[in-house]
Formats: structure tokens, C-alpha cells, sequence
């Protein structure tokens, strides 16, 4: 649905990659370049009506994403140039201070880079344990399985609300509940769940969540941390520069400012929040639980397509969502990508950037396809059509 | 040569390929590196044996597409027994090929099979990763004597 939204699906492309990045609306793409074309200048600094018209977008942006996610106050709300970005900063800026040897964190192998590898760095600096919740025999990730991981020295549960790859939803709202009675931080990466299902950080009791602009509608180079403000207050900076300081002197005294602006110094992605409050608009204005509920039928309908052909092995066939992860017989992913390619699909093959999943199913790399609210049956019938003609990827060869 | 020809000794060297397997890594009479792109999942290690200025085995193993794999099971059988300076010469022309700069098809034998890959830039790399390998081997042994 929608699709007219979207001038570059014009151009022929079945795009079916939603979980890397998704398009761009055209009224995305107008508020970025309105903001280039039209008041083009800094933010917090200026005295003229351009600076105070991007001044007031770029909060306003803010706002909108307060609103989105339920947070309690806008301070919570930190920009950042995306959900990697976002996680570090939890996790050298918080945790970095907060652990101490013999605590113990649980994440799980299914997690992205961005939720494993700053864990796995911090854990070896600061001899903390990092815990791996078993995923069950579909590769989700149960209550059940981070409850019996759960022991007096957990401190943290890390987890994506959505993977990339099995793209199983987490219940989040029980898992949360269990950190709330447990005193442990839950820290949630929302990179493939924000635009794809609600969250309420409040009713979730989540303690910091990370996502990305680009996977949302919006402009790349644009994320969002969420933090409760007393935990962000605890936070210490990984950057220092300007307009995050109040004073600092040559004797080498120094303070800074308040929440937000403590934790986004130097000149930010101006263009790119404020054209990430029109993706808020945009999602909003279809509204998210009609998204939902379009994706899951059109997600059925490409797993039941999928099942039927022959020499595919899929690997998330239990699993509500938007992906699909598979393999077919005898071809490497690459080449099969590299197929699909070449009649205009877009389909994502590799590893995904989880790297440890193929510990648990035992394959290094995968052919995923994920998508979005403005695929249409036609997007599914052509990519079946294709792999039913599977034959074909060996022409591809020369 | 016909693309259908072409296609079948790709598709048998990447179903299966010849020397694969890689030697004990006890067996210290083999160099072993490995080669990989940055920008996609191919990742092959490759091992040879060198004697006498003489390539007297090589093997691989790893994980890629079918250009990649092909081409490095062709590269083992193309290249065990040449001499270093051989393999230099095989490399350099297998090189041009890719690149589409003059070549001597002659020397190149089962190689040729990849001389239209030029045409999908985005598998070229994939059918130099093996060459990136036997060359690093053949500096390594350089670096040595
Ligand atoms: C589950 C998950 N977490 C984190 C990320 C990282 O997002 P970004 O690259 O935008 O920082 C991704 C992106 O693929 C993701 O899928």
C-alpha cells in the first residue's frame, strides 16, 4: 500500500531489503531539502529567522519522537547518528562505569554487531560476564530462556526487540517486567522493530532504547537514544565539544549543560532530524498498527509462497514478521542474490552482521528478504517466480 | 568457447572441487593464507607447498560464491607444479584478463573459462580473490629465500 509515496519504486525495483534500509517518502525528501533550499543554517546559535525556523523543526522533531515511543519527557530523547551509535554510547558511556567485575549481562546469540561486539569489548576490560541466552529449537528467543539466566549478579539485559535475521519479535513487555523485579537495566535495540510495531518505553519499563532514522523512513546518519533521564544524567559524554558545555577555562575547570544537549556536541545532523520528524508524520498518518497488520498478512503470503518451492530451506518458517531467511539448495547465497539481481530484485545475502547466529543454525551465510508496508503481492509473486526458476542462477554465472 | 561449456567447468569446480581440504595445520611444509573481500562474503583460505622454486601442492578451503570457489579449485590444478616464475606469468595474464588488458590466452588453460567476467564487475573480485592468495604465498616465499 502506498507505494505511489515512494518515486524511486517507480524505477522498476523490487525492493525486498527493507531490513538494511528502507525508502524514503517524498515528503521526507521535501523536508530535507526544503530545510537545504530554504533556511539552511545552524541551530541554538543564531539570532535571525532561519536559524530560529530550524531551531524550532529541529526540536520539534524531538517532540514527535517523545510522543512516538511514550517517553516522559523530551530530555530523554538524545539524537544520534544511528542505533550503532546510540549503543555505544550506552555502553561506554553507562555501563563503562557502571560494571564491575563478577556482574553478569545477558544478550544472546542472535544479536547484531552492534549489540554483541561493544558488549564482548567491555566484558574483556572490565572482567564482566557476558551471558548468552539459549535460543529454542526456532531460533527465538523465549522469557522463559533469559529467566533461567537470570542470577543475584545480572546486572543488564541487551536485546533486539526484532533480529535482523529471524526477525522474531521478543516479548519485551514480560522480559521487561522480569528486569523490573530483578533491579536489572533493560536495554533494547529497536533498530527493526521501530517502524514495524509499537513500543512504549514506559508500559515496557525499557531503561535505554536505540534505533536509526534510516530504517524508519528517514534520513541515514539520523538515530535516537532513549534513556530514563536519571540514567542519562549518569551517562559520560564520549564527546566533548561545543554547545554541549556551559564553561570551560584554561585551569581546566569545566561544566555541561543539561540533558539533551549534554550528550550531542558539535554541529548535529540538522537536515537529516528534521527529516526524520516527517517520517514520524508519515508513519503516523498511515498509522503504525495498519502497517503492522498489512506486513504480518503480506509476510504470510510470501513464507506460504515460499514453502511450496522446491530445494529451499527456510530457516524462520514459525516466525511472524517481516523476514523471510533462507537458502536454496546446492547455491551459494551471493549467487543467488546476484540472480535476483539481475531481474531487479533487491535481496540481501550474507551474514547479516549477526555472526554468531551461525553457531546456532550452523550456516555462514543466508539469502534475507524483509519487507516493508509498500511491497505488493506482485513485489512477493515476482521474487517467487524467480526462485521457482532457480535453474536460472546458474546463467548468471557467464 | 561456448558459454554452455563454460558454465558446466564453473558449475563442476564449484560442486566439486578439486583439491579441497586443507593440509594438518601440524604440516609445516605448507604456507597457509587467507584472502577475503571487503565488500562481500567470500572467504577462502588457501595452502601450498613450495619447493625448489616449485609449487608441489596446493589446497584450499573456506566459503564463497561459485566464481570464487570455481576459480580457485581451477587455480590449484593450473598451478600445482609450475615453478614460481610460471606461476608469476599465469597470474600477471589471468590478471589482464580480468581486467581486459592485453593477455596470452595460451598459458591460461582452464582459466579462460572466466575471460567474460569483465562484464559483471561485481564478480570480478570475486574470481581474483584465489590470485590475491597465490600471490601473497609467492611473497611470502620470496620474503623467505
Ligand atoms: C537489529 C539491528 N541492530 C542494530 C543495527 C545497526 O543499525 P545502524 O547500522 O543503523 O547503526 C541493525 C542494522 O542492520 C540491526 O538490524
Amino acid at each position: 500500500m502506498n507505494t505511489e509515496d515512494f518515486d524511486i519504486l517507480k524505477t522498476g525495483i523490487d525492493y525486498l531489503d527493507n531490513a538494511a534500509t528502507t525508502m524514503k517518502p517524498k515528503s521526507v525528501i521535501k523536508a530535507v531539502t526544503d530545510y537545504y533550499k530554504e533556511y539552511t543554517s545552524n541551530i541554538h546559535r543564531g539570532d535571525y529567522n532561519n536559524s530560529i525556523r530550524a531551531d524550532k523543526e529541529y526540536e520539534t522533531t524531538r517532540e514527535k519522537i517523545r510522543e512516538f515511543i511514550n517517553a516522559q519527557s523530551k530530555e530523554e530523547i538524545i539524537y544520534t547518528n544511528g542505533t550503532t551509535n546510540g549503543l555505544n554510547i550506552v555502553v561506554f558511556g553507562f555501563m563503562q562505569h557502571y560494571l564491575k567485575p563478577g556482574d553478569e549481562v545477558i544478550i544472546d546469540q542472535a544479536e547484531h554487531a552492534s549489540n554483541s561486539l561493544p558488549w564482548i569489548v567491555l566484558s574483556k576490560k572490565i572482567g564482566f560476564k557476558l551471558v548468552f541466552a539459549p535460543l529454542d529449537k526456532d531460533y527465538k528467543l523465549t522469557v522463559e530462556s533469559i529467566k533461567n539466566c537470570i542470577t543475584p549478579n545480572t546486572k543488564v539485559i541487551s536485546i533486539a526487540h526484532i533480529t535482523n535475521t529471524i526477525g522474531d519479535t521478543r516479548d519485551i513487555n514480560n522480559i521487561g517486567k522480569l528486569c523490573k523485579e530483578n533491579n536489572i537495566l533493560f536495554v533494547v535495540d529497536a533498530a527493526q522493530s521501530i517502524a514495524h510495531t509499537k513500543i512504549d518505553v514506559q508500559e515496557d519499563n525499557i531503561n535505554f532504547l536505540a534505533f536509526s532514522g534510516h530504517k524508519m523512513y528517514g534520513p541515514t546518519g539520523t538515530g535516537i537514544l532513549y534513556g530514563k533521564k536519571f540514567l542519562l544524567e549518569k551517562i559520560q559524554p564520549i564527546e566533548y565539544g561545543g554547545d554541549m558545555n556551559t564553561e570551560f577555562s584554561s585551569t581546566g575547570d569545566y561544566s555541561l549543560k543539561e540533558l539533551p544537549t549534554r550528550l550531542e556536541a558539535g554541529t548535529r545532523n540538522i537536515a537529516g532530524v528534521i527529516g526524520l520528524g516527517a517520517a514520524i508524520d508519515y508513519i503516523n498518518s498511515i498509522g503504525l498498527e495498519k502497517i503492522h497488520n498489512y506486513e504480518i498478512s503480506l509476510h504470510q503470503y510470501l513464507l506460504e509462497q515460499m514453502k511450496q518451492i522446491p530445494n529451499i530451506k527456510i530457516y524462520n518458517p514459525s516466525t511472524q514478521g517481516t523476514i523471510v531467511l533462507f537458502n536454496v539448495d546446492k547455491y551459494f547465497s551471493q549467487d543467488v542474490a546476484i540472480y535476483l539481481n539481475q531481474l531487479n530484485i533487491c535481496i540481501r545475502a550474507g551474514n547479516h552482521c549477526a555472526k554468531m547466529l551461525h553457531e546456532v543454525i550452523q550456516d555462514n551465510s543466508t539469502c534475507r528478504i524483509s519487507l516493508s508496508f509498500y511491497n505488493t503481492k506482485e513485489d512477493i509473486d515476482k521474487v517467487v517466480e524467480a526462485l521457482r526458476n532457480q535453474d536460472k542462477i546458474l546463467d548468471t554465472l557467464v | 568457447m561456448d558459454a554452455n561449456v563454460k558454465r558446466n567447468i564453473i558449475l563442476d569446480n564449484y560442486q566439486n572441487p578439486s583439491n579441497k581440504g586443507l593440509p594438518d595445520s601440524n604440516d609445516k611444509s605448507y604456507t597457509k593464507v587467507n584472502s577475503r573481500n571487503e565488500s562481500c562474503i567470500d572467504n577462502i583460505d588457501v595452502a601450498a607447498k613450495i619447493n625448489n622454486e616449485k609449487l608441489e601442492d596446493i589446497k584450499f578451503d573456506g566459503e564463497a560464491c561459485a566464481i570464487c570457489t570455481s576459480c580457485t579449485s581451477v587455480m590449484t590444478k593450473q598451478f600445482k607444479g609450475k615453478t614460481l616464475e610460471e606461476a608469476k606469468e599465469i597470474v600477471t595474464n589471468f590478471e589482464n584478463m580480468i581486467n581486459e588488458q592485453p593477455y596470452n590466452p595460451e598459458i591460461l588453460g582452464e582459466f579462460n573459462i572466466y575471460d567474460e567476467i569483465y562484464k559483471q564487475p561485481s564478480r570480478k573480485k570475486c574470481a581474483l580473490l584465489p590470485i590475491e592468495a597465490i600471490k601473497k604465498i609467492i611473497q611470502n616465499d620470496n620474503n623467505r629465500s
